[in-house]
């Protein structure tokens, strides 16, 4: 492309400014966690004394161990149930000629425009008649429902574009449906469902609203969910809160550099794929 | 916001591929994968409505239910008709918390949007392609982060002491700092910039994606005739947007609509009731003032606002596609 000089200087001026600006917070919380932790802290400053040890402080004290443990669960009651049901899901709808499945699909694609906020006082009741508030079941069960919409909305639009010349072919050779799932769609699946899996991690991960209704113990809940304890337990501590916030978010963004290329595209495919 | 903002990402056109990729079928097959098919894809999809219907549409149908009650969540419930319904248009406070949604869509749509756009095409012309990638990873960042944090992060870079205030410092503009979450004036737009902050990354990865599928020769045609960067981005760039800017439209305002992290965090609603929210005052009229009707009756009142909204975006972006 032919771009002008000044155009080309403006350009990473602008982005520059852009980048900065979405780093900045996090600089700031970085720059108050190292500040001590029993005085107002002031802006974005490098401490003459870094305190490093309000982190190990924040870990402490915020049982961090124990949230990282009740998060995991709950991301492992959700994630794995979701992605089976998601894939089975669509791959009825993309890949056989389901009777009334396109009433199926639209039925589903109508709870995509659903916001949790709206279904909180509902699910509330229903845990409790249940039996599951205050349980980790009581965020697991809802949050299975609420992310199928998208789950399979995702993997049916996977499976309608696998050519269905492969299927047929595995039908000439004698393989059974099941064969056919199994040894033929899954594996050309799996881009698609570790795409969904990173998706699915990320929002329970950061899933806020419903462990915050549903759970009262803070340390049950998600490490969203349980920001709400540490903004009690430090209130008196901007260092400490900060400090806690940030090891509460690490684990997100360490996973999302890694996978980030996959993130990226995951997310943006969701959008190109309709 | 992120679960809802890519589910919606995806919502739009949720039919338009079936015609386009189903190969022409040969009869024969076409007849026995339908024999095949159905009684195994019914059962298929047994996990999958089981779970929807469990948690997403039987809970739907009992807010529809409760909002017709006043009931405190543990004694008797009574039969109030639209009485919830009523209160949720006439009441000043919940009144105040819609009209903050719709303004918060200037934050969470407008400058996202707008952000994206200028970022994407910026990225786009760049040489760097190093730079371009890492421009766009850090970008997206704060879509990674809980809204939670962000909202905890923002409330300390607005404090007093806090980092907006000292940058405004260094610029000479000392005089106007202040507590921004605190101030009637500034609460709202200093939580909707939270919003912008978060969505403006998503925004403008997506854009920079559809730009990639725009013909480049007009981009040379268009240079050739001797147009500036200018009319460049308004006869090539926007045109060739559309549908991600719909897309993007359509995330974006549900996220401001139904917004609830962000302000539990930074600022509970306050001061007063400046930062109000729909997602808030349901939080809070259900769990707090245990009026399970009102709660519902405003849970799906704030459901039809988002189809209301929404709707005729796609039906737009669609007219447009034709």
């Amino acid at each position: 492309m032919i771009a002008s000089r000044t155009e080309r200087v403006l350009g990473y001026l602008l982005l520059s400014v852009a980048v900065i600006v979405t780093v900045l917070p996090l600089v700031s919380m970085f720059s108050a966690a190292l500040q001590p932790a029993d005085r107002n802290p002031t802006g974005l400053t490098w401490p003459t004394d870094p305190q490093w040890g309000n982190f190990a402080t924040a870990f402490e004290t915020g049982h961090v161990w124990q949230l990282m443990g009740s998060s995991m669960l709950i991301v492992l009651g959700v994630v794995p149930a979701s992605l089976i049901a998601a894939t089975l899901a669509g791959f009825a709808l993309g890949s056989l000629q389901v009777r009334f499945g396109r009433a199926v699909l639209v039925f589903f694609i109508l709870g995509l425009t659903i916001p949790f906020e709206a279904l909180i006082i509902p699910l509330y009741y229903q845990a409790q008649s249940l039996g599951t508030v205050n349980t980790p079941w009581a965020v697991i069960f809802p949050l299975i429902g609420l992310y199928m919409p998208f789950g399979v909305f995702w993997m049916r639009a996977h499976f309608i574009n696998v050519p269905r010349e492969l299927s047929e072919a595995a039908r000439v050779d004698g393989a059974s449906l099941w064969r056919e799932f199994r040894s033929i769609q899954l594996p050309l699946a799996m881009p698609a469902l570790s795409a969904l899996a990173i998706l699915l991690f990320i929002w329970t991960w950061n899933q806020f609203l419903l462990p915050v209704v549903l759970i009262a113990d803070p340390l049950q809940r998600t490490v969203a969910g349980a920001l709400t304890f540490f903004q009690g337990q430090y209130s008196l501590s901007i260092p400490l809160l900060n400090a806690g916030a940030l090891i509460i978010i690490t684990p997100a963004v360490v996973l999302f550099l890694i996978f980030q290329r996959q993130f990226i595209r995951a997310l943006v495919q969701g959008a190109v794929k309709g | 916001m992120t679960d809802r903002a890519v589910a919606a990402v995806a919502a739009p056109r949720p039919d338009g591929t079936a015609a386009a990729t189903t190969a022409p079928p040969r009869r024969a097959a076409a007849k026995a994968a339908a024999r095949r098919g159905t009684l195994a894809g019914w059962l298929l999809l047994v996990p999958a409505l089981a779970a929807y219907v469990s948690f997403v549409v039987w809970p739907l149908i009992q807010g529809v239910q409760y909002s017709f009650y006043d009931w405190n969540g543990i004694g008797v419930a009574r039969w109030v008709g639209v009485d919830n319904y009523f209160t949720v248009f006439t009441d000043p406070d919940l009144l105040g918390a819609i009209r903050n949604a719709f303004v918060l869509i200037a934050f969470f749509t407008i400058i996202p949007v707008g952000a994206g756009l200028v970022l994407a095409t910026l990225i786009r012309g760049l040489r760097s392609k190093a730079f371009a990638a890492s421009a766009q990873t850090v970008l997206f960042l704060p879509q990674i982060i809980p809204l939670a944090a962000a909202g905890i992060a923002w409330s300390w870079m607005y404090a007093q002491t806090g980092a907006v205030n000292q940058i405004l410092g260094w610029l000479g503009l000392g005089w106007i700092t202040r507590p921004w979450l605190a101030d009637y004036g500034t609460a709202l737009p200093a939580v909707g910039l939270i919003g912008s902050w978060v969505l403006t990354g998503l925004c403008t990865v997506l854009l920079l994606t559809g730009l990639g599928k725009i013909d480049v020769s007009l981009y040379e045609a268009v240079r050739l005739d001797g147009a500036g960067w200018w009319r460049e981005f308004f006869t090539i760039t926007l045109p060739g947007l559309r549908q991600e800017i719909a897309v993007l439209v359509t995330v974006t305002v549900i996220a401001a609509l139904s917004s609830f992290d962000i302000i539990y965090t930074s600022t509970q609603g306050g001061p007063g009731r400046a930062t109000l929210v729909p997602g808030l005052s349901i939080f809070r009229i259900g769990f707090t003032q245990s009026d399970v009707g009102l709660a519902s009756a405003f849970g799906i009142v704030l459901m039809v606002l988002v189809l209301v909204v929404v709707l005729p975006i796609q039906r737009l972006s669609r007219a447009s596609d034709s």
